[in-house]
């Protein structure tokens, strides 16, 4: 492709002690694509997530965001350039409620002096989380009560609807549907389609291989810590993307 | 951003229509704080003060008494309020004592260099020094937590004993006596309106404020996210080792504040007589539902969770029970507030 990428990582390396999690790992995302980064289990598929969100710093390699090269040193400096990212263990306070997560670290205080002094408006964060969640169909009722009395399902819901909210680029969602209902997770595919609609590129991580055929563009195979391979959804089928899973077929241009 | 559609407006509608209808604030409060695990603790409380009162109403439920607990757990109560944003924080500060006899002695030391030890100018002189002395010790605290990633334990465990040293190095170990008698006159012994002791406001208001600051504002949201999931608020972009450091420094302010108040009341630095405030501030605050796991804190359960060993204390004095049951006793009540706050969660958490 021609386009200019949004997202590019170039020979990442990563490891924690002796386990070689990234091994010059290569990835891309266009603007305004749904693409879907697949792998086994221990692929290294979350931890390329953690590099890009600014979580881990990578050991080597580099990334390159609308073709200029960046160092995320911190989560800020990701959000900064727009991209909001789902970890796969969601990475919520389950003391506080479902707005106070949604607005963590972009509270909204109330107008005037009293604001100054950093009273929360947490009216209008309940109502703003709320009207999100309708958005989503997320089977959250309460905007008020602690998230750790929330089930697996209304919790992913939350770590989705945080990230939709916020990115203006890119979204990351690592494994967004494990937790979900069918209901749910057929929204929140929606919410992935309606997010793109909107010129928002989106990573999608998935096992489950209809769900990846139906909802993305393009999808990417992680393999051992290394793109082993590329492809264009409409292009491709299951049986093509498994193969390259588990490396019964190697894509020689893919790394 | 753009998920959020801005033509909700039933959903805000609805909220505001609620919100009309929720009983007035005060009324909303008390149900509210019924209704959560202070309940429990508070009505135990009152249970104790019925139970000291129909035993002893000729000497519990007079106004001198009550006024005398409310004295004794004054300081206890300042203490802890910087206590209850540490735990907040799934931290702990051990050296709270230590601090409030390391500012009282630095205080009185800059105090007896001003007006000779008297006047409106040494008292000024002498909160300004304990302040700042309580501040730093507790920014010292903060910096060894966040910068060289010691655990709070060990880092105040540390400062605990060094400070205490500290203070004694400064004294030789003897109790300094320079307190100025405008100090003892008003904060010391002074009452509002000759009822209320200045000691109680002081520290009531001081309650007041920092439970607002913990329930309403940025500041509180942030205790509490950090103690419920310190790598959800660094994910979310909260300066976490910043705000940690904001919370022991708190601490140390408030024991700087409680140097002061203890300098007014016993007009001497107490050297020997803090030891155990620590373990008492932070079983006042466990007791009072704070979670010793973080996450979870009320500075209402603070407040209840202060009295219930000091009202103990007194009211085993009036009925000639020896004093030490008592210490007894809050043992026995912390390991059952640990207890309850761990059923909580497992019965709570439902992954
Ligand atoms: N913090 C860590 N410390 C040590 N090893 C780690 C850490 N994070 C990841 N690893 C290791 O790195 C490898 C890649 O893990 P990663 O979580 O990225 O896999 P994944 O592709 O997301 O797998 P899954 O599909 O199971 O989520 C694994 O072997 C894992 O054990
Ligand atoms: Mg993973």
């Amino acid at each position: 492709m021609a386009q200019q990428t949004l997202l590019q990582a170039r020979g990442i390396v990563k490891n924690f002690g002796h386990v070689r999690a990234l091994r010059g790992c290569d990835f891309d995302v266009y603007p305004g694509e749904v693409v879907a980064m697949i792998g086994d289990n221990g692929a290294g598929k979350s931890t390329l997530v953690k590099i890009v969100a600014g979580v881990q710093p990578p050991d080597n390699g580099e990334l390159y965001f609308d073709g200029e090269p960046v160092t995320l040193a911190d989560p800020t400096e990701a959000q900064a350039l727009g991209i909001e990212t789902v970890y796969q263990d969601l990475a919520l306070a389950p003391d506080l409620d479902p707005a106070a997560n949604l607005f963590l670290g972009r509270e909204v205080l109330k107008p005037g002096l009293i604001g100054k002094l950093g009273f929360l408006d947490t009216k209008a964060m309940t109502a703003k989380t709320l009207a999100a969640f309708k958005n989503l169909g997320a089977g959250v009722q309460s905007a008020t009560a602690p998230v750790a009395t929330m089930s697996g399902g209304q919790r992913q819901s939350i770590a989705v609807s945080r990230a939709a909210t916020w990115a203006d680029r890119l979204v990351i969602m690592d494994e967004p549907t494990a937790a979900l209902g069918v209901v749910q997770s057929r929204a929140v595919l929606e919410l992935i389609r309606r997010v793109r609609d909107q010129g928002i590129a989106v990573i999608i991580i998935s096992h489950n291989m209809p769900e990846v055929l139906s909802v993305s563009d393009r999808v990417e195979v992680l393999r051992l810590g290394r793109r082993v391979a590329q492809f264009v959804t409409a292009d491709t089928d299951m049986e093509a993307l498994v193969a390259a899973m588990t490396g019964a077929r190697v894509q020689e241009d893919a790394g | 951003m753009t998920q959020i559609p801005e033509t909700d407006l039933d959903t805000n509608g609805a909220t505001d229509a609620e919100g009309a209808q929720a009983p007035p604030s005060a009324l909303k409060w008390l149900t509210d704080r019924l209704a959560d695990s202070t309940a429990f603790i508070f009505v135990a409380l009152l249970a104790m003060i019925l139970v000291f009162t129909v035993l002893r109403p000729d000497a519990f439920a007079t106004v001198n008494n009550l006024r005398n607990i409310a004295i004794a757990a004054s300081i206890l109560l300042v203490l802890s309020i910087g206590q209850t944003f540490v735990i907040g924080t799934a931290g702990i500060d051990i050296s709270v004592g230590s601090m409030l006899v390391f500012s009282g002695v630095v205080a009185s030391l800059a105090m007896a260099e001003v007006g000779g030890g008297q006047g409106w100018a040494s008292v000024g002189v002498g909160v300004a020094v304990s302040l700042l002395a309580g501040g730093f010790w507790g920014m010292v605290n903060g910096l060894l937590v966040t910068k060289v990633k010691l655990p709070p334990l060990i880092v105040t465990l540390g400062t605990f004993g060094g400070v205490l040293g500290l203070a004694k190095v400064l004294t030789g170990g003897i109790n300094l006596r320079t307190v100025p008698n405008e100090l003892v006159n008003t904060l010391g012994i002074g009452r509002a309106f000759g009822v209320v002791p200045w000691l109680v406001i002081l520290a009531l208001v001081l309650t007041a404020i920092f439970g607002v600051v913990l329930r309403y504002t940025r500041f509180g949201r942030y205790t509490l996210a950090i103690g419920s999931n310190e790598e959800a608020a660094r994910r979310v972009g909260i300066d976490v080792d910043l705000h940690l450091l904001k919370v022991y420094t708190l601490s140390g302010l408030l024991a700087g504040v409680a140097g002061i108040m203890n300098l007014a009341r016993f007009t001497n630095t107490t050297i020997q007589g803090h030891d155990t405030d620590n373990l008492q501030s932070i079983a006042a605050v466990v007791i009072g539902g704070t979670s010793l796991f973080g996450g979870i804190a009320t500075m209402f359960g603070t407040l209840v969770g202060v009295f219930i060993p000091t009202t103990l204390q007194n009211g085993f004095v009036i009925l000639r029970i020896q004093p030490f049951w008592q210490e007894v006793a809050v043992g026995a009540v912390l390991i059952l507030a640990v207890y309850v706050d761990q059923l909580k969660r497992r019965a709570r958490n439902r992954l």
